[in-house]
Order: C-alpha cells, then structure tokens, then sequence
C-alpha cells in the first residue's frame, strides 16, 4: 500500500495525525502519473506537478488530496475539451459552481479527466484524443463517459474525482474501475458550469475509494445554487460519521435488471449481494417496475433530442475550432462537420428528427410520457421499500473496440442505471464482488433526497465485504502493452 | 371587383428593465460592442439562464393592458434555428403557452370604433446584431456579431388578422405603442429599433369568408413605412389577383429607398424550428395574488385618459392629443389641479407650449416648465394682470429659466396698465398727434380705429389692456 492507494478520509486523518506531510499524498499521486498515466491515459489535461505540490498549503487540508475533475465541468484557466476536436483550445473563462465550492476548501486539482466526447458514451473510447484504458485490465474499457475519473481514482493518481451522469456516466465507469460513484437526485448539485449534454438527466456527482469519501464530497458540492433554475432550494446534506445500521431495511430487488442480456457471473454477484444483505439483518424481496424496459428506447429520444439543441452553440462562431467556409452558413457547417466525432453526430441527428415537424408527438412527447410512467413505478415501489437493487452494468468491463461497430448493443448496456436519470433519482454504485479479476458493481438507488440513507446502506454493504480495500494490480500494466 | 384586406400585425418591443432576460448584464444602449455580456449572453458552454422577475411582471402587465388571459403556468420553449447573431443557435422563447393569450384593443377607425383582436403576448430574448463592413451583407468580406443586445428581454404581441386598412394598421401600432410607453415598460422608439414590426397581409373578394395567402413584410421601420409598405403590397396582390395571378406565400422585404416589397425567401424554404420545453427553466407559475397586484399598478391609459379628458370639456381632438403624450397629460393633469379652467390649459399646452417644445426639440419633461408655473401665468391673465401677449412673450423664458412669472412682469415692468385715467393721457395724446386718422374714422373708416389702439398700445409697450383701451378710445372718439 502506498498514499496513492489510501482515501481521502484516512490520509486526512494521518495529516491531522501529523503522521503525514502533506504534500507526500500529492508526491505519491504524482508519482502514480508518471508511472502509469501513459498506459491508461486518464487526463487530457495535466496540471504542472510542481504546481499542484505548491497548492498545498498548511491549512488547508483538502489542498493535500488531488482531485481530478472531468473534462466538461469547466475550471476557470483550463483547458474544457469535453473529449471534442471542437473545443479542442477552448480555455474555460470561468468556474463551475461545484469548482468554486471545492475552491472555498482549497481543493487541489490534478487535471481535467477523459469522456465520451460531451459524455456521450459508455465505455470513453468516442473520445478525440483516444481512448482512456481501465486499470483493471488495460485491454478493457473503463467504462463511460466518466472513464477518465474513474480510472484516475482507481489508479491512484487522483484521491477522488468528479464525473458527470446522465445515463450511468458516473456509476457504470465505478463500477467497471472497481470504485464508488453517485449520481445525486437531480437538482440538488448545479449544472452551471457542466457543459450540457441533456440539461434534464445531467447531474455531476462524486467518484471515490470508499462510501465515506464519497459522502464528505458529496456534502461539498451539493446544495442550492440560484445560478442554475433547476437547483432545488432545499436543506442540503451535510455529512456526518456513517454507522452502517441496515438491519429492517427493506430492500426490493429490481427483477427486470436481472433478466435477459445479464451475464451470468454478474447475476452470481447479485445472489451474493443479497445474501450478504440479509445476513446483515435486511429484508430483501424481488419488486417489478414493469414500465422500466421501455427506459433505454425513451432515454434514446429525449437525451438526443436535448443535445441536438445543447450543442448548437458550437458552431465556430465564438470560440472553440473554426473551419474555413465562404460564407457564415458555410463556415458553420464545416465546422460541425469537422468539429464533432460519430457519435455525437449521431446523437444529434437523432435528435433533430425526434423534434422536426411531424415527429414532434410521435417519438417526444411521447417519450415524455414514458418518462413519467417510469417515475411513478419507481414512487409506487418506494412506497413499500426503502432502496432498491440492482446491478450497476448488465455486463463485465469489455474490450476496446469490442462494442464500437455495435452502438446499439452499447446503448442496451445502459439499461440498469438509464431509469433512474429519468426518474430524477439518486444511486449509487460500490464495488461488490470480482469476476476473473475484473470488478462488478451493485447499483442502490433511493427516493428523492434519499441520498443520506443510500450512503448508509451502502456503507453497511461495504463494511461487511472486502471489494473496496482491492486496488488493480499495477505492476501488470506494464507487461500488458 | 371588390377587395377585402385583412392584416396581421406582430410587434416586438424591447423592455426598459435593468438586466437583460436571463443574466444580470445591464440593458443599455450606446455601449461599445460585447462590453455588456456574461458567459449566459454569449452562450458559453455550461452557461445557465436565470429568469428575471422584473421582465415578466412586464409581460403580464402589457398583457393585462391588452385585455389578455393570463396563463397560469407559462412554460418556455427553445426555438432552434442556426444565425451568428444567436450565441446558442436557440433562442429561448415563449411557444403553446405564451403568458398573455386572447386579449383585443379597440382603435378609433373611419367607421367608428374597432376591435382587434390580440392572440398573444409572449416574452423572449432578443439576439445579438451583424455589422457587416461596408455596411450591408452583400459582397462584404468580413461580419462582425456585438452581443449587447443578446438576451434583452423583447416582447412579442401579435394581433389577429383583424385590421383591413393601412391606416388602421398605423392607428393599431400607435396605439399599442403608447400603452407601452405608458406602463413604462418599453420606450416605442421604432427608429431606433426598440419597437419593432412585422405585418402579414393578404386579400380576398368581399364576402369571401376564407382568408386570402399571405405575405409576411419585413423591414418596417416607421410609422410611415408601416402605411406606405401595407399599401404598396395591397396595391400588388390586388394588381396580381385580377389579373387572374395567384399570390405566393413568402417574406417580403420593405426597400425604403425604391418605396417597394422585395421577395426574400419563399415558405418552402421555411425553418422548421423544432420547438420543445427549454429544460434549463422550470415552469412559471403566476398565481393570482400577482396578476392583481400588478393590475393594481397599471396606470390611467390612453383610451381611459380621453374619455376623462372629453369629460373636462375638452374637444376630442384636443383630448385625443392630450391623452396620448404621456409627458404632456401628466403635466395638464397637475395643472388642472392648480388652475381650474382645463380648456385654457389644454389649449395653451397643445398650441403655444407644443410650439416651443418642437423649436427647441424637447419633451416639457426635459424643460423648466412645471404645472405651478404654467397655472400662475394663466391666472395673470384672468386678473388681468398682463396681456395674452406678454403671456406669449414671456413663455419661452419661462420654458428655459424656470422663474415665476410674476416675478418677470414685475423686474420687466409688464404689468398692465388697466389704470383709467393714466390710459386716457395717453389716448388724448394719441388722438392729438393722428387728428387726420381721426377724421378719417370719423367719416367712417373702420380700419383707422385699429390703427388708434395700435398706437395706444405701441406708448404702453402692450402693457395696456385692450379692452378697455377699446372702450375708452371709443368712448374719446363720442
């Protein structure tokens, strides 16, 4: 074990120890860079490692844990790629909400971590500038759009992260890196400042080592920001010791996320999850949302139909890469042309047609109201369960390239964690078994602002099993390639 | 053949708030290009829109002046279309759930008083503004986008189809205009873009009950350009239909210079703007307790004002001129408060004050008169403490100084002379130097009798009071 491979709770703890300088953690982190960054390319933007040893100061302990921050949510002075040849220069003129609350404490950054290209995607290989490598496994995806962070946590060369989520962007990547992710209930953490991909789904959320961790950065980030209409004027969560105490919860597992397309060794996991469960004094009972198999379909049309109007903007007049073009129409043309990869042109031609004259009720509106019938299944089952279950990826961390001919079957991958962006909900994915070395996830989801019980319970889980201790064996990356 | 007209009017008027529509940048104009923009305005990546409250209780109070419904929950939508003066190539808009919807204004026609009906009132943001060099977008090799403008509220009020003459369009447009002017929530300037317009037109035979394919003009800039574009393009569909031509859906150009309609793009190129919820809002709710307490904020208006004005006696001409200068109905209402005779004051405002006011280019607002001193003049008059005419030579000082007019006729020495006996030294005199105009009156012509008080009135520098030296110098004259 090395600082790299401890929490920011437990390094926090040697520094008020004074069992550690703490420029030490951000030395390890560093040294973790150097060593692997190479071979995993989690950032796309490294800051001076001299400077971020400088960002320590003395009283300011957060100052000593790097945080690596995707790159779509923007940090005033950096570059904000979003992964795309069309923001490729762009430098960020200002500072995300949750960049200013991290500033407020000090919070030292590592860099800006590799996505999707504007976080479309689940497995970080439609980014621009190459794909990230899960450390677990460097012939494997690290799952996406949030791949860059998660890997950067699991590696060690960030102590945490952030990532952003709109259909599993955060808690599939966790889940595939072996790491804990949260996607909170939708407004409770400001957009402002996450450039959008579908300003209705889109949450940032926190990716740690353990549930205590993501706790502590959840607290810091989350609460009401009259910069973002959408944010909720409500009493924030403010983060207290975690106990764990599950025993009576009522837990209802998800049957439909566990039916056909489930690996097998995914599905074990989860007989083991539930075992643990109950051993721990839970009541766990099989629950059916019978409206949730029609979430990926409408999450395909409304997430589309929000990005193809979000990323108009980019259209070099502004800022970001500008093509040559005779005219002004031409110009922008050839810019989008250019600028965007495959898939984000995909996404917004899909999303032009599901809003064009004619289509409008057809596909939108209606998807709306499979998106409500989606909520209400999930508020009904609340009524009787405390959390639900389920996995957090139907699949294993697959292989680079494996997938990138077939969108479709990458877009079916998203199924067990697409339901809850639609229904504003948060989740949570730890670490909750190993297949053949490579992590699985378990996915909690909870009510509205539930997010202190989901920490709770997850923290009984992670208490009781030893998945979150296990770090990738980094020594083996360099035989890999 | 007869012909039926029926026209359509959408108007756009830029709110006088503060702060733009979705960010706290000011609403100025005059200020160099993009020093008043925010990452909001100029659609930066991450940006978010906050709603300003100040731009909606606008919107509901305009809507409410129009005779609209209010909705009770106004959604906004995106309007997508790809232009370099819209930083998000969407513009955030008002779609099926606009905040004022069925309202009508009544405007005086040549056959009495008339309906038009208001579809809608809807708030959105404006866009930033081209500046091509050489001045025009045709062969020039260079844009330039200033993004001051970017985001500053503008309402939209669209009418009916309900206005069948040019000339009812103008009195339509004039007459929302000083509804806005008078609530305080846009200025009206079309000249300088703050109010803007665009009108669909078309025709069909009298008694037809469908209505004829429209054309939708552009580029009106005026009041006058708004009658004379209508009627150049009624003139050309009356000219095509009859001779058995159809018209052809599209937008029209008004060239101000060559005084025609120029065909700029037709409906089959039209955008398809994809409108859908703007995600980044959440729905505004306008309860009941604020649609009345804002209508308790509308002020008298125009047509409310010219009712109250006839009323007082006034002509409805003078009432109708009255009641739509807001500055100038201000100022006659506190005067009539001071000095109660409103014709006198209306008619002193309306010619002589209105008179100034244009030499000098001013609104009264912008001199100093004040009600007090107007009502002072006039009542040195009814004592007849001065003439008309000195009241007339001194106006312009007290436009320009402020002073009381007493004290002017005093250091002047202009108070009139109604003194008997100092009046009859000087006709004596008078009558002593002209003994041969005096003959002449005396045999009968008229005319030498004017030419006598004028000489009185010439020794009194007009400080004698006509009437009476009308009386006396008849009197000397037996």
């Amino acid at each position: 074990m090395e600082l790299a491979d401890l929490t920011a709770h437990e390094l926090l703890e040697l520094i008020s120890k004074k069992e550690l300088s703490p420029q030490e953690v951000v030395k390890s982190c560093i040294d973790r860079l150097e060593r692997y960054e190479s071979k995993i390319k989690a950032y796309l933007f490294i800051r001076n490692p001299e400077e971020v040893i400088n960002s320590v100061k003395e009283d300011a302990p957060y100052s000593a844990i790097p945080i690596a921050i995707k790159d779509n949510i923007l940090v005033k002075g950096l570059p904000n790629t979003c992964a795309s040849k069309i923001l490729a220069n762009f430098i960020a003129p200002y500072n995300a909400t949750v960049i200013e609350r991290l500033n407020k404490r000090s919070f030292n950054i590592m860099g800006k971590t590799n996505l999707d290209e504007f976080a479309m995607g689940s497995s970080t290989e439609n980014s621009a500038f190459g794909p990230t490598r899960n450390p677990w496994d460097i012939e494997r995806v690290p799952g996406g759009s949030s791949g860059g962070s998660a890997a950067s946590v699991a590696i060690g060369s960030a102590i945490w992260a952030l990532g952003s989520d709109t259909g599993g962007s955060i808690r599939q990547p966790a889940s595939f890196c072996g790491v804990v992710g949260l996607k909170p209930t939708y407004g409770t953490v400001s957009r402002y400042g996450l450039v959008a991909f579908a300003s209705s789904l889109d949450q940032i959320g926190p990716i740690t080592k353990d549930v205590t961790d993501c706790a502590l950065l959840y607290s810091f980030i989350n609460g009401y920001d009259p910069n973002d209409s959408t944010s909720l004027n409500i009493k924030p969560y403010i983060y207290s010791p975690l106990k764990g105490d599950i025993k009576g919860i009522k837990i209802g597992l998800i049957r439909e996320l566990l039916g056909e397309g489930v690996d097998p060794l995914v599905k074990r996991c989860m007989e083991d999850v539930v075992k643990t469960f109950e051993d721990l004094g839970a009541v766990v009972e099989e629950v059916s949302l019978p409206h949730i198999s029609y979430s990926v379909p409408t999450y395909y049309i409304l997430a589309p139909a929000e990005a193809s109007s979000n990323l108009a903007r980019f259209d070099g007049v502004r800022y970001g890469f500008r093509a040559s073009g005779k005219t002004a129409e031409e110009m922008m043309s050839n810019t989008r042309g250019e600028g965007f990869g495959p898939e984000v042109k995909r996404r917004i031609m899909l999303g032009t047609y599901v809003l064009s004259a004619g289509y409008y009720e057809a596909f939108y509106l209606k998807a709306l109201k499979f998106r409500n019938l989606i909520a209400s299944d999930f508020r009904k089952v609340f009524e009787r369960f405390d959390v639900l279950i389920s996995p957090t990826s139907p699949i294993l961390p697959f292989k680079l390239g494996e997938k990138v001919e077939n969108p479709l079957e990458m877009y079916l991958a998203d199924i067990c964690t697409i339901p809850i962006n639609l229904a504003g909900l948060p989740a949570i994915s730890i670490p909750c078994g190993f297949v053949d070395n490579l992590p699985v996830g378990l996915q909690i989801i909870g009510p509205v602002f539930s997010e202190a019980k989901l920490f709770e319970v997850a923290y009984g889980f992670e208490q009781a099993t030893p998945f979150h201790k296990k770090r990738p064996q980094l020594g083996g990356i360099t035989n890999g390639v | 053949m007869e012909y039926e007209v029926n026209i359509g009017i959408e108007i756009h008027a830029e709110l006088l708030t503060k702060s733009k529509v979705f960010c706290s940048c000011p609403v100025q104009f005059g200020a160099p290009p993009n020093t008043l923009t925010c990452p909001v305005c100029l659609g930066l990546p991450g940006a978010l829109p906050v709603l300003n409250k100040k731009a909606v209780e606008y919107a509901i109070l305009t809507a409410l002046a129009l005779n609209c419904k209010i909705n009770r929950n106004a959604i906004f939508h995106r309007k997508n279309y790809f232009y370099p003066d819209l930083p998000k190539n969407y513009q955030i808009s008002q779609y099926d759930t606009p905040i004022g919807i069925q309202g009508y204004l009544e405007i005086e026609t040549s056959n009495g008083r008339k309906r038009i009906r208001i579809r809608r009132v809807h708030l959105e943001e404006d866009t930033g503004k081209l500046i091509h060099s050489g001045g025009r977008i045709t062969g020039s090799d260079m844009s330039f986008v200033d993004f001051n403008r970017s985001g500053v509220p503008l309402l939209e009020i669209v009418s009916e189809p309900d206005i069948s003459s040019p000339e009812e369009a103008k009195e339509y447009l004039i007459n929302v205009r000083d509804i806005l002017i008078f609530l305080g929530v846009c200025d009206g300037k079309m000249e300088e873009g703050s109010m803007r317009c665009e009108a669909n037109v078309s025709i069909r035979k009298k008694g037809s009950d469908k209505l004829g394919t429209k054309t939708e003009l552009k580029n009106i800039n005026s009041f006058r350009a708004v009658e004379r574009a209508l009627q150049y393009e009624i003139e050309r569909q009356v000219e095509l239909v009859s001779r058995g031509k159809e018209v052809i859906q599209e937008t029209r150009h008004w060239d101000e210079k060559n005084e025609k309609t120029v065909s700029m793009r037709s409906k089959e190129e039209a955008h398809d703007y994809r409108y859908f919820p703007e995600p980044d809002l959440v729905p505004l709710e306008i309860d009941d307790a604020w649609i009345e307490n804002l209508r308790s904020q509308i002020p008298e208006l125009p047509e409310e004002k010219y009712e109250r004005y006839k009323n007082l006696g006034l002509t409805p001409y003078e009432a109708k001129l009255l009641a739509h200068d807001l500055e100038l109905s201000i100022f006659f209402d506190r005067a009539i408060k001071l000095y109660n005779n409103p014709r006198n004051i209306a008619n002193w405002l309306l010619v002589d004050v209105t008179k100034e006011l244009k030499d000098r280019n001013k609104a009264i607002t912008q001199t100093l008169l004040t009600p007090e001193i107007m009502a002072e003049l006039l009542l040195l008059i009814d004592e007849g403490k001065i003439s008309g005419r000195i009241a007339k030579d001194i106006l312009p000082e007290l436009i320009d100084k402020g002073v009381s007019p007493k004290k002017i006729i005093e250091e002047k020495n202009l108070i009139q002379i109604t003194d008997t006996s100092a009046l009859l030294s000087i006709i004596d005199q008078v009558l002593k130097e002209n003994a041969g105009v005096v003959e002449e009156y005396k045999r009968g012509k008229e005319k030498s009798f004017m030419y006598l008080v004028g000489q009185v009135m010439k020794l009194t520098k007009g400080k004698a009071n006509p009437k009476l030296v009308n009386e006396l110098l008849k009197k000397a004259l037996g």
